[in-house]
């Protein structure tokens, strides 16, 4: 159907995209703000009946590896993460330059300027270059759209994955889409070139080079981008480059157009031609980007230039969090609208765990029977128990990335720490937690492993968790001492049985699991409005 | 035609209910639209806002700068305060419900939260959870804050209805008319409260 106009999240976007250019497959792991994409996937009509792998992955690293499995078998594939999930898959990522691709891969990767829902605010491009990937970055729902099928030709033109650099504003954001034509998927085929494929030394010298080589040639590709523009100006007493949504915000402050020279990136490496000619045709330079200085830093360099560069390095722009109009409205020089003051009886409120979340009956036991320990420590987790820090529990020493509740309590009993309890969800614990078990069962170390199973994975809105119905057989295979893998209902009713049972575990000088389980609230009554 | 709403409330209040409505209708209606949500972990019981723009011409933020926004409307009436300084302070108006969803131990006082409501020019602000009680259920105040905003928006209200229907179609015949209920008896108050002014 051609010309359909539809209401879509970014994130929805995108994934249409790739399904009207022909994907054969999504693979992810949930992770906020990237989730949407391969959610919309799953419940698209199309995709059903094309079938459309959309199977939620174990982890970031199995989704990128399963996307290149995909590929090679010349299917266009795309993998979807947020930005900490780059860290997950980086071995597979970066080596998939030196595979390169046969199917078009796109990789999404979903950063998360301020912090709405993340531990840090790393920049995906970062990656992009490291790896020698090329990226794009859309302004827009309808760029987001556009460039899946850009993004997949592409891909399979120069043979190397594609980085698709999502940031949460648009990822979440709605607009009106226009839904351009379909595209059949790929036939089965396989590489013609086979060498690179298998990473043996001598294989990778030689690929690399080309890699290498390739790069510079993206550098052209960039040049000639239709995402990236040079829009000429009437004022050259500034050049701004703005770099995905940070265009909308420049555009913006001039509903009347802008009156200065602009380069607008949407795809790397930068086009340095088209950025040289900005130097040259303006006093000094504005980078307007959202996340970290990563434009800024390159045309700065380390040794100062001739030209003045303005962004977030010298404070024209905040060094932290996500743009607003507001900020790069100052960082021009605009002046600031009128406007209220903030209201001063207004008092943050933070979230909180639900009531009738089965973490909280955790975080009661467990505290309760910790008052009697001195010096306990507790080692938290990323998900909706990380909640657990807060008042009223304030139950939770550290939460650093996926799984290292478990791996961090190893090592800080091999420090000589007791009690050292790791609280880990079961969706967490299947996609990182697995192997740092393995670790401290090979060692009998003495920690208290309990898993906080509420049959989904909650913080992300309740997508399927990968361990329903198997962590105790998990934990067991993995070799856990049988009497020591114990299970219990996190239930009000069963305070004083779960602080018993932490109790005696906590008081074991070895390793214990205990898969303390309740249904998440919010998919319990999801589930049971489906029922009726 | 170009108008920017804030719309506020307590992850789980159901805020983005109004908004797709709202979407529904704007694109029913060939208008530009953008729509910022929060997702993840402020949903769970903490404040989240979603910025609204609905306009004739291409939209490029999809964030309401500062002093911009033609209204907040909220379902919680401490949420509306939160975000004054992004209202235009000529023209902005608050719709908000007026009953208070407490769950954190610092929660103002009640009487300062009406006074500052109270003494602002642009305000429609009643108990919408009370209002949908009346005639509906509680969990239908939202579509009550619907009709109470309606009136200030350039759509006509039939086809915001419509966008009810759309919504809720999937939910039976009782809850869309319930929910219709709701948006006209909104509505209705907010009409009353404003010539009453």
């Amino acid at each position: 159907m051609k010309n359909r106009k539809l209401l879509l999240l970014g994130d929805e976007a995108l994934a249409l995209g790739a399904l009207d250019a022909g994907l054969s497959g999504v693979y992810a792991y949930p992770g906020t703000p990237s989730t949407e994409i391969t959610e919309y996937i799953q419940s698209h009509q199309g995709a059903k009946e094309r079938g459309v792998h959309s199977h939620w992955s174990s982890n970031e690293k199995t989704a990128m590896e399963e996307a290149l499995g995909m590929s090679f078998c010349g299917k266009r594939a795309m993998v979807c993460m947020k930005h900490v999930g780059m860290n997950v898959c980086a071995d597979a990522f970066v080596n998939s330059a030196m595979t390169g691709v046969n199917g078009g891969l796109i990789v999404v990767a979903a950063d998360d300027p301020s912090m709405h829902s993340s531990q840090n605010e790393q920049d995906s491009r970062f990656y992009s270059q490291f790896a020698f990937i090329p990226a794009l970055e859309p302004s827009g729902q309808q760029e987001a759209y556009e460039m899946a099928a850009y993004a997949l030709d592409f891909s399979e033109r120069v043979q190397l994955p594609v980085m698709m650099r999502m940031v949460t504003r648009l990822c979440h954001s709605r607009a009106v889409v226009e839904q351009g034509d379909e595209r059949p998927e790929n036939t089965l085929s396989y590489p013609e070139k086979t060498r690179q494929w298998v990473l043996m030394p001598g294989n990778s010298r030689v690929r690399y080079r080309e890699v290498l080589q390739l790069w510079e040639s993206l550098k052209e590709e960039s040049e000639k981008s239709p995402y990236n523009k040079y829009i000429t100006g009437t004022d050259r007493s500034v050049g701004i480059v703005a770099s995905g949504i940070a265009f909308n915000y420049l555009m913006e402050n001039f509903p009347d157009g802008c009156p200065y020279n602009v380069v607008k990136i949407s795809q790397y490496p930068l086009p340095e031609k088209m950025l040289q000619r900005l130097a040259d045709e303006s006093d000094r330079l504005l980078v307007i980007e959202d996340g970290q200085p990563f434009i800024e830093e390159k045309l700065r360099g380390v040794l100062p230039g001739a030209k003045k560069i303005s962004g977030r390095l010298d404070g024209a722009l905040p060094r932290t969090g996500e743009l607003t109009p507001d900020a790069v409205a100052a960082a021009i020089g605009l002046k600031e609208a009128e406007h209220e003051k903030r209201c001063e009886m207004v008092v943050p409120r933070p979230p909180a765990l639900c009531q009738g979340c089965g973490h909280r009956d955790v975080f009661h036991a467990l505290n309760d029977v910790l008052a009697g320990y001195k010096d306990a420590k507790v080692f938290g987790d990323i998900g909706c128990y990380t909640l657990g820090w807060l008042s009223p529990f304030n139950a939770i020493d550290t939460v650093v990335d996926m799984g290292a509740s478990i791996t961090m309590a190893k090592g800080a009993a091999d420090a000589g720490q007791h009690p050292a309890v790791a609280v880990i969800g079961d969706s967490t614990f299947t996609h990182s937690g697995m192997t740092g078990l393995l670790d401290a069962i090979n060692e009998n170390s003495p920690i208290t492993v309990i898993i906080s199973d509420n049959l989904t994975t909650g913080m992300t809105g309740g997508q399927d968790s990968q361990g329903t119905g198997k962590l105790e057989d998990i934990c067991l295979g993995l070799g856990a001492d049988p009497a020591h893998v114990r299970t219990i209902d996190s239930l009000p009713k069963n305070h004083d049985a779960m602080m018993a049972l932490f109790k005696e575990e906590i008081d074991y000088p070895g390793l214990s699991v205990i898969v303390s389980r309740r249904e998440c609230i919010q998919t319990a009554r999801r589930h049971n409005s489906a029922k009726k | 035609m170009k108008t920017d709403i804030i719309l506020a409330g307590v992850g789980g209040q159901g805020i983005l209910s109004i908004a797709s409505i709202l979407g529904v209708a704007a694109l029913e209606q060939n208008l530009y639209l953008k729509q910022a949500e929060v997702h993840g972990m402020s949903q769970r019981g903490g404040d989240v806002q979603s910025n609204l723009r609905l306009s004739s011409s291409p939209v490029h933020s999809d964030l309401i700068p500062l002093g911009k926004a033609d209204m907040v409307v909220s379902l919680e009436p401490m949420e509306a305060l939160r975000y004054v300084e992004y209202l235009n302070p000529q023209s902005g108006w608050i719709v908000t419900s007026t009953a208070p969803f407490v769950n954190i131990p610092n929660y103002p006082e009640q009487a300062a939260i009406d006074a500052a409501l109270a003494s602002r020019e642009r305000v429609v602000a009643f108990d919408m959870e009370a209002a949908a009680r009346e005639i509906a259920s509680p969990r239908s105040s939202n579509m009550v804050l619907l009709g109470a905003c309606s009136p200030l928006l350039d759509i006509d209200p039939s086809k915001l209805e419509d966008g009810i229907r759309a919504i809720f179609a999937r939910k039976g015949e009782k809850i869309v008319e319930a929910n219709i209920a709701a948006f006209r008896l909104g509505r209705e108050k907010a009409i009353e409260m404003r010539s009453g002014k």
